[in-house]
Order: structure tokens, then C-alpha cells, then sequence
């Protein structure tokens, strides 16, 4: 037994304990139990990296820049995670992500001053004997690549998720063209790197990978910041691994894959509920094709009163509510909890459907509704409420508009057509919370404003919810 | 134009086309309404009530429209103004001489009993609304001949046991059936070959006896039953026979669209029951599930068992039936008058008014093409469009699944990319890529089982262990150059704050998830 295998143990601990605390949030239940398996496997895991610094030998400036650069980092993170609201959480996540994608860079860079600077220094020299040199090149060119693409990324998505600039795609002429034209030269530039490992090279495939992840999140829309989010987790771990490569750390590929393959099968399940291909999100531009379909006539709307709405719900049996985007902006959710708890205490039955892609994160409307102390057990998802549209007497959309689009099922011709939706115009009376009649974020109209059994109910849905509560 | 709601022909009919309730909900749709007098009499529905619903009380076959429940009479056929529509429930695929009758006319027939099984027909399905009425009605007739409570009670007389119920087939029909019994109070036990039918029967508080078979029952595309095998019908005797003699009431159900219905209840059967115990026969018309069934009529067997055959069940609650029976009609007429002008439209575009015309103008439709119905399972596993979608989009708009042929390409060659990638790497890094690829395969299944309200928790606990990448800088930090440190230094801040607050945030939001 030595440190080595020590820490190559405890790394493994580390992994097992990682994969159990992912498992441990299938379930409301063990999701609790599951974040402090993470907790356990991280602190074995920077209790044997540790160790093993300290024993390979570590400069004095190095254990002072360590504890200072923790200590800082816990510092600033925790106070981010108690402060942050749960409505700006797509915000926090996307900068931690980019977190992420900056460390990778800065670890890869690390990689190449310590080991291709130097082509005869110690470090070098044992992995040629290991036969890895010209991988190492790969894996630093690489490692800097994804890490670069995931901080621009990630920067550009936090920014629009909170509005400091505009959500819109950037719309540049021939951008598909651009993005596989980086691809290319990046290929080119790992050959010329692993042929030759300079600095000019480095220097180049960083410039481009921060364009690249600038621009391809840039031309990316709002609404689907879902997809872009879970796509940078993923990217965020690719990266993770990318570097465990780089530094022979198995735990840092266990870690990097498992969170690689997180961020891409949540990507996929966006994808699904949006019925559209990862590859379509990503090429960016989907509001602006906005169909021509626009100025068909669909008959004259409705309009409906507060106070016909709280006589409504007063002689329902069953409500359903469908949040969407529009209520985390409007901040209703606890306007909306407090219309649930009363209705619930006249013996209504309320429940929530929530559709895959609503809000600007996967399960962000689970999260607000949480916090506003709904039980999780009567947030129900897509599939499990949808059947049970037909028995209901009242349905309220809140700030919701794509996810209930009855085009996506009834026109073949619709841009959004064959997307799951929640099936709310099955039910007696559908009321929808909306500041006007514009388009929803793909920009298609919706025949359900139109239909008998709908009604608006327009302003602010967080000044409406609230005069309901008073009229209730 | 004008609907005429005439009085109904055919001897023992008791409902009517429209009741005052669906007239004014045809005028609001833009249509006059002409009731023949007396109509509604028999579901008591006077004249007075019509006419104050907006209908004018005259001759309906002058109507341009004629709604009826049962297939027009020759003669009324023969009274009828050319290019007049006829709807009502005129069984087209069971009575092809009153499809040829109707053809020879210049008439339009529409069979509202054809209306295809999708969600959105359902509001016009009259085979649905006749059969929940059936199955209801169904109890209260065997409640009328048993002999005993349905209820268990304690009484002061002593001890009452509950009356056992089983129900053969759990359709619309059936399943009206166990609520209708559970409610009275009995033990209500019911079969299907469809399994996906248990948690219906179990929400309405019958418990569902699963016939153990090796053949894999399903879901017809049309969503009726369709005939089993001979296997699975061998081994649903065996449980009939095992199950009946200790029922008090059998209420059966068993309906194949198109054929006889399937003698489930053989005359052995009937013998062992106790005497007293009653049969509801649903299928009676269409040949009946039980030996010894007479179409409406009530039969004795020679052990003092009573069979019901009666074929009218919807028709004792002529008022109710009367009453779905005109919202499923005033439901079809509005998807027929796109307008709200009173003007009726066949778009053969659309399937439910495709699917329901037998004849228009003098020229024949019947039968119309096939209809896939959205009770069809997805393929588990096939990964394409999900089951709601592909199902309600209209056919051939829903993105071809990738066959399966090509997606064994597209894995043998990924595979075989893998393989080249692994070969020809240096021995030192296939470890490596042997833990990389396990743990994606890993992360893959582990995430899969996430719950979808978790997925931001998820997000933030992928986020938070990602900063291990805090072990890189850790690992390079103050052995090389100062640079290289300094570097490090600040990849370890990132890093830090990432799992700090990760794991932080996490735990916040989950202390918010609350059960009722």
C-alpha cells in the first residue's frame, strides 16, 4: 500500500459515491440523501488529491495559493447559493457551467507549460517513455478546445437568461457555414499541434473556440435555452474529461462522463419535447422563420373578468394549472401556490402539468413551485395529466403558450407540428393569463385563444392571480 | 337550414334525436328546428319544452336535415325531398340492404354509430354514451331479479354477505357496469384480454382477473377488443369456469366489431351457478356471450338461473339517453358547420366526417378507409417521437423512425469506429478509455431514472461534482513553474465556487420539494 494507491482508491470511493448521489435523485424521497453521497464523494475525493500533492511535494506559494483559493471559492459559492432566487437558478447554472469550461481551459493551458514547454523537461521525458507524449498534445488541444467553447458558451447564456442582453438569436449570414468551418480548422490546428506543439497554435484554437461558443449560443433563441443549458452541462463535462485524460486521473473521466452523458440525455429529452432535432436547436434561428401562417383569420377571442374567473374556480371540481416561462417572469408563482392552497381548502382538486420544456431549464417550474410550498405530488408531468384534461372543469394557463398550442396537433402544416402538447382544450373552460395577444416564442399563432371554451384573461399575471385572490 | 327531429319509428324505441337542451344548442349553431309532434313524448320531453327551445312542432321529413336514433323506414325514406341528409345510427357494416336502399336515393346518409375511435370523436361517440347507459342500466335490471341485497350489511337479524359480481368485459360498457355494482355495494370482479384495462377496473373498485396466458394480448389499432387465440380462449374457460359458480350476478359484455359476439358462458356454466343468480346478456343482439340467451327476452335457465337478453337496455332511460344521444349529434353538427351558419358541410379532409358517410349525394362511400386509433402503445424503446404525438398528428406528418435495419448500421460502424480508436491508441490510455466509455454507459442509465421534477437539482449536482476538475489544479498547482501555479491557483477559485455552491444550492432547493 502506498499514497498512490491510496488516492487511486479513494478516487474510486469517489466514483461509486457520485454515481449513487445521481441515483439518489430519481426519487423526491432519496434526492436529499443523494446531494450528500455527492458531498461524501467530493470531500474523499479532494482528501486524497490532497494527500497526494503533499506528498509528490508542493511549493510553499502552492499550499497558500490552494487554501487561499478555496477558501475564496467556498466563500463566494455559498453565498451565491443563499442568496440566488429560485427564479434566475437558469442564470447561476449557466455560470457555473462556464466556471467549469474556464477551469478546463486553465488546466489545459497548465497541461501545455508543464509538459510541451518544456519538450525535455522531466514530466516530458516519462511520458515518452509511457509512449503518451503525442497524446498528451491531442488531449491539451482538445481539453482547451471544449473547455474554451463551454465558457463563452455559458457566458453568453447567462447573459441573456438574465436579460443583460437581448434573448433573440444573432442571425449572421452563412452561420452554419462559420461553425463547421471552425470545426474544420480545429482539426486542422490538433494535427499541426501534435506534429508540433507550439504556442501559435494554442493560442489560435483558443481565439477560436471562444468565438465559436460566443456565436453558436449567441444565435440561439430563448426559448430554447432548455436544450442550451442541458447542452453545456453536458459540454461542461466532456471537458471534465478532456482533462482527466490530460492529467492520467481516472476519477476526473468517471466524473466528466457521468456528467457528459447527464447534460446529453437531458438535452435529448428537451429535444423530444420540443419535437425537434438536437441538430435544428443548435444551428440556432428558430423564431425568425416565422411562418406566413400569421394572418389567417381564426375568429374573434374572448375576454373574461376576474371576477367570472374566481366564480369559475369556485364551482370547479378539478383545476389544472399550466405555468410556463411567462409565470417565473411575472414572479406569480407564490400568487399561484396561495390560489392552490385555497382552492384545495374548498375540497377543488388542483393540480399542475408541467410540460418538458416549460421555463428556460429542465424542471425550473418544479423548482419555483417548490418554492412556493406547492406539493410535488400534485405537480404532475406532461404524460402523466395529460389524459385527465377531459374530466377537468377548469384549466388556467399561466404565462404559457407553445405547450398548449393545439396546432402542434391538429395542422400538419404548423412549424410546430407533431410537438407534444398539454391537451388543455379537452377540458369544460380553458383560461389563459397573457399581457396581450402576441405569439408565443416560436412565433406561430395559437387557434386556442379561439376556441369556444377559452377566454383571456389579460395584464400581468402576477396582478391578476393576486386580484383573484381577493376575489376568491 | 332545418333539422327535423321525427318521432321514431321502430316499435319499442323510446328515445329521440334532440331534446330541448340540444335544440337550442343546434339553433345557437345557426339551424331552424322542426319536431314532429309527440317525439319526446315517450323520454318526456313534452312539445311545449321544444317549442320553447326555439323549434317549431311540424312535418320533420320536409327538413333538409333529418336526425333520427334508428335507420329511417322505407317509407320514410321514400317520403324523403331529394339531397335531404339522413344521420343517425344506421349500422352500415351490419344492414348492407339499407346501405343498397340508401344508395339507390339521391340522398346523403351519414351513420353517426361509425364515428372512428379517436380523442377527438369522442365527443360524438354514441356507442359509447348508448353503452355506458347499457352497462348501468344492466345492474339495476339484475338488482331487479336477484333476490338479495347487493350490499354487505350486520344486521341485528343477522349477518347479509355482499353480492359477487362479475363483469366480462371491460369496454365502456363494462366498466359502467362495475361502477354501478361497486356503488350498490357488491364485489365486483371483471375480465378483458386487453391487460391495459386492469387500472380502469381497479379505479372504479372491481378487481381485475387476468386470464394467464402465454400470447401476448394487446390493444387493437381500432381500439376494440379483437379475437383472441385459441390458447388464451382455452385458459379464459378454465377461468370462467372456475369463477362463475360462486358469482351471484354475471353481467357479459363481449363485443368483436364485425362478427358474432363470442360465446363465453357455456350452458355447463350456467349450470353450476346457484339457483336465483342472474345473467346480464349485453350481447344478446348480436347472437349473445351466454348459452341460452334469447334476444330480448328474459329466459329461465333449468336450474333457476334468469338470463336477461334484453337488446333495449339504453332505451329504459330514455330521457339520458335522449340527452347524450342529441350532444353527441349536436357535437357532430358542429364540427359539420365550420360556419355557425346553419350550413352543413362533409369535408371529406376530415376523417370523423370521412369515416361516418355511408353515401353522399347518391353516390356510395361506405366503407370508408381505415382509421388508426391512438390507443396503440409506442413501441417501448424505439426512442422516436413520443406516443402522443405520433398518434394525434394527422397520418404521414410525424418524422419516419429510423428502420431498424439502419440503425444497426449506424452502431456497427460507431462500434467499429471504437474499435479502430482503441486499437490503435498506446497501451497506457486504454484504461483510461475503458473507464470513460463504462462510465457513459453508466451516467446514461443512472440519468435516465432521474425524476422529471429533479432535473434541476440534477443539473445543479452535475454542476457541483463537475468541479472536481478542481483535482486538476490541485494536481498542478506549486510544482512547476510559478505561472503554472498561479494559473492552477485561479482554476481551483472556479472550481471551488462551482462545488461549494453547487452542492449548497442543491441542498436549498431540495429542502423546498414538500408532500402534500
Amino acid at each position: 500500500m502506498s499514497i498512490e494507491t491510496v488516492a487511486l482508491s479513494a478516487y474510486l470511493i469517489a466514483a461509486l459515491l457520485f454515481i449513487r448521489a445521481l441515483a439518489g435523485l430519481s426519487k423526491h424521497e432519496t434526492a436529499v440523501a443523494g446531494n450528500y453521497f455527492g458531498i461524501a464523494g467530493m470531500s474523499v475525493a479532494l482528501a486524497a488529491t490532497v494527500l497526494l500533492a503533499a506528498h509528490v511535494g508542493i511549493s510553499a506559494l502552492g499550499v497558500v495559493l490552494l487554501i487561499a483559493a478555496v477558501l475564496a471559492g467556498a466563500t463566494l459559492g455559498l453565498w451565491r447559493a443563499r442568496v440566488v432566487e429560485m427564479t434566475q437558478m437558469p442564470e447561476l447554472i449557466a455560470l457555473f457551467h462556464s466556471f467549469v469550461g474556464l477551469a478546463a481551459v486553465l488546466v489545459g493551458w497548465d497541461g501545455y507549460l508543464s509538459v510541451e514547454r518544456h519538450p525535455f523537461g522531466p514530466a516530458a521525458n516519462v511520458l515518452r517513455v509511457q509512449g503518451t507524449y503525442g497524446i498528451h498534445h491531442a488531449e491539451v488541444f482538445i481539453g482547451v478546445f471544449i473547455g474554451a467553447v463551454t465558457f463563452t458558451g455559458s457566458v453568453i447564456a447567462f447573459l441573456k437568461l438574465s436579460a443583460k442582453i437581448k434573448s433573440a438569436p444573432l442571425m449572421l449570414p452563412a452561420r452554419n457555414q462559420m461553425n463547421i468551418g471552425a470545426l474544420v480548422v480545429f482539426v486542422g490546428l490538433t494535427v499541426w499541434f501534435i506534429v508540433h506543439p507550439a504556442l501559435l497554435p494554442l493560442v489560435i484554437v483558443t481565439l477560436i473556440a471562444l468565438v465559436l461558443g460566443l456565436h453558436l449560443v449567441a444565435s440561439i433563441g430563448g426559448g430554447d435555452m432548455p436544450v442550451v443549458i442541458s447542452m453545456l452541462n453536458s459540454y461542461s463535462g466532456w471537458a471534465a474529461a478532456a482533462s482527466g485524460f490530460l492529467l492520467n486521473n481516472d476519477l476526473l473521466i468517471v466524473t466528466g462522463a457521468l456528467v457528459g452523458s447527464s447534460g446529453a440525455y437531458l438535452s435529448y429529452i428537451m429535444c423530444v419535447g420540443m419535437n425537434r432535432s438536437f441538430i435544428s436547436v443548435i444551428a440556432g434561428g428558430f423564431g425568425i422563420e416565422a411562418p406566413s401562417s400569421a394572418a389567417q383569420d381564426l375568429g374573434e377571442h374572448r375576454e373574461i373578468t376576474v371576477a367570472e374567473t374566481a366564480e369559475l374556480l369556485a364551482n370547479a371540481r378539478s383545476v389544472i394549472i399550466t405555468p410556463g416561462y411567462g409565470m417565473a417572469v411575472a414572479q406569480a408563482q407564490h400568487g399561484v401556490a396561495e390560489l392552490t392552497r385555497k382552492l384545495r381548502e374548498r375540497g377543488v382538486n388542483v393540480r399542475f402539468g408541467i410540460h418538458p420544456v416549460a421555463g428556460r431549464l429542465p424542471g425550473h417550474m418544479n423548482v419555483l413551485l417548490a418554492e412556493a410550498k406547492v406539493p410535488y405530488d400534485i405537480v404532475l408531468e406532461m404524460d402523466e395529466i395529460n389524459d385527465d384534461f377531459a374530466d377537468t372543469d377548469v384549466v388556467l394557463v399561466i404565462g404559457a403558450n407553445d405547450t398548449v398550442n393545439p396546432a402542434a396537433m391538429d395542422d400538419p402544416t404548423s412549424p410546430i407540428a407533431g410537438m407534444p402538447v398539454l391537451r388543455v382544450w379537452e377540458a369544460k373552460q380553458v383560461i389563459i393569463f397573457k399581457r396581450s395577444m402576441a405569439s408565443g416564442y416560436a412565433g406561430v399563432p395559437n387557434p386556442l385563444f379561439y376556441r369556444e371554451n377559452a377566454a383571456m384573461l389579460f395584464g400581468d399575471a402576477k396582478a391578476r392571480v393576486e386580484d383573484l385572490l381577493r376575489a376568491i | 337550414m332545418k333539422i327535423g327531429i321525427p318521432t321514431e319509428g321502430r316499435s319499442g324505441e323510446t328515445r329521440v334525436a334532440a331534446t330541448p337542451n340540444t335544440v337550442g344548442q343546434l339553433i345557437k349553431l345557426g339551424y331552424e328546428v322542426v319536431v314532429q309532434a309527440g317525439a319526446g313524448a315517450q323520454s318526456s320531453f313534452t312539445d311545449e319544452a321544444y317549442e320553447a327551445a326555439g323549434a317549431s312542432i311540424g312535418d320533420p321529413l320536409d327538413a333538409e336535415v333529418l336526425m333520427m336514433v334508428n335507420a329511417p323506414t322505407l317509407e320514410e325514406l321514400d317520403r324523403l325531398k331529394p339531397h335531404t341528409t339522413v344521420i343517425g345510427m344506421l349500422s352500415p357494416a351490419l344492414d348492407p340492404e339499407l346501405v343498397a336502399e340508401l344508395a339507390k336515393r339521391p340522398l346523403t346518409a351519414l351513420a353517426l354509430d361509425a364515428v372512428p375511435r379517436i380523442s377527438r370523436a369522442q365527443s360524438m361517440d354514441v356507442l359509447s354514451s348508448m353503452a355506458n347507459i347499457a352497462g348501468y342500466r344492466a345492474v339495476v335490471e339484475a338488482a331487479h331479479e336477484f333476490g338479495s341485497f347487493f350490499t354487505g350489511q350486520v344486521t341485528a337479524a343477522g349477518k347479509v354477505p355482499p353480492a359477487k359480481v362479475l363483469v366480462v368485459g371491460a369496454g365502456v360498457a363494462g366498466l359502467a357496469a362495475i361502477g354501478a355494482a361497486g356503488s350498490l355495494g357488491a364485489i365486483v370482479y371483471a375480465t378483458d384480454p386487453r391487460p391495459e384495462v386492469a387500472d380502469q377496473v381497479k379505479s372504479l373498485g372491481g378487481e381485475y382477473l387476468k386470464v394467464q396466458s402465454g400470447e401476448e394480448e394487446q390493444a387493437s389499432a381500432t381500439g376494440y377488443a379483437r379475437e383472441m387465440g385459441e390458447d388464451y380462449n382455452r385458459l379464459a374457460a378454465e377461468l370462467y369456469a372456475r369463477t362463475v359458480p360462486d358469482m351471484d350476478i354475471v353481467i357479459t359484455t363481449a363485443l368483436i366489431p364485425g362478427r358474432p359476439a363470442p360465446r363465453l358462458i357455456t350452458e355447463e356454466m350456467v349450470a353450476s351457478m346457484k339457483p336465483g343468480s342472474v345473467i346480464v346478456d349485453l350481447a344478446a343482439a348480436n347472437g349473445g356471450n351466454v348459452a341460452g340467451t334469447v334476444a330480448g327476452e328474459r329466459t329461465l335457465s333449468a336450474n333457476g338461473v334468469r338470463i336477461l337478453g334484453y337488446t333495449d337496455l339504453p332505451g329504459r332511460l330514455p330521457t339520458q339517453a335522449s340527452q347524450l344521444y342529441g350532444q353527441n349529434l349536436v357535437n357532430l353538427m358542429k364540427l359539420l358547420t365550420p360556419g355557425k351558419d346553419g350550413q352543413l358541410v362533409i369535408d371529406f379532409d376530415d376523417v370523423v366526417a370521412r369515416s361516418i358517410c355511408v353515401v353522399r349525394d347518391g353516390e356510395l362511400t361506405w366503407p370508408p378507409p381505415p382509421v388508426q386509433v391512438s390507443a396503440a402503445p409506442a413501441a417501448p424503446g424505439a426512442g422516436g417521437a413520443p406516443a402522443g404525438a405520433a398518434a394525434a398528428a394527422a397520418p404521414g406528418s410525424t418524422k419516419q423512425p429510423t428502420s431498424a435495419a439502419r440503425r444497426y448500421t449506424l452502431t456497427a460502424l460507431a462500434a467499429l469506429a471504437f474499435f479502430v480508436l482503441v486499437a490503435i491508441a498506446p497501451s497506457a490510455l486504454v484504461p483510461h478509455l475503458t473507464v470513460f466509455a463504462l462510465a457513459i454507459v453508466i451516467g446514461y442509465y443512472v440519468i435516465g431514472n432521474v425524476h422529471h421534477a429533479l432535473h434541476t437539482p440534477l443539473l445543479s449536482v452535475t454542476n457541483a461534482i463537475s468541479g472536481i476538475i478542481l483535482v486538476g489544479g490541485i494536481e498542478e498547482v506549486g510544482h512547476y513553474s510559478t505561472v503554472v501555479t498561479i494559473i492552477s491557483a485561479f482554476a481551483i477559485l472556479l472550481a471551488s465556487i462551482n462545488i461549494f455552491g453547487g452542492f449548497s444550492v442543491t441542498r436549498r432547493m431540495l429542502s423546498m420539494f414538500i408532500r402534500s
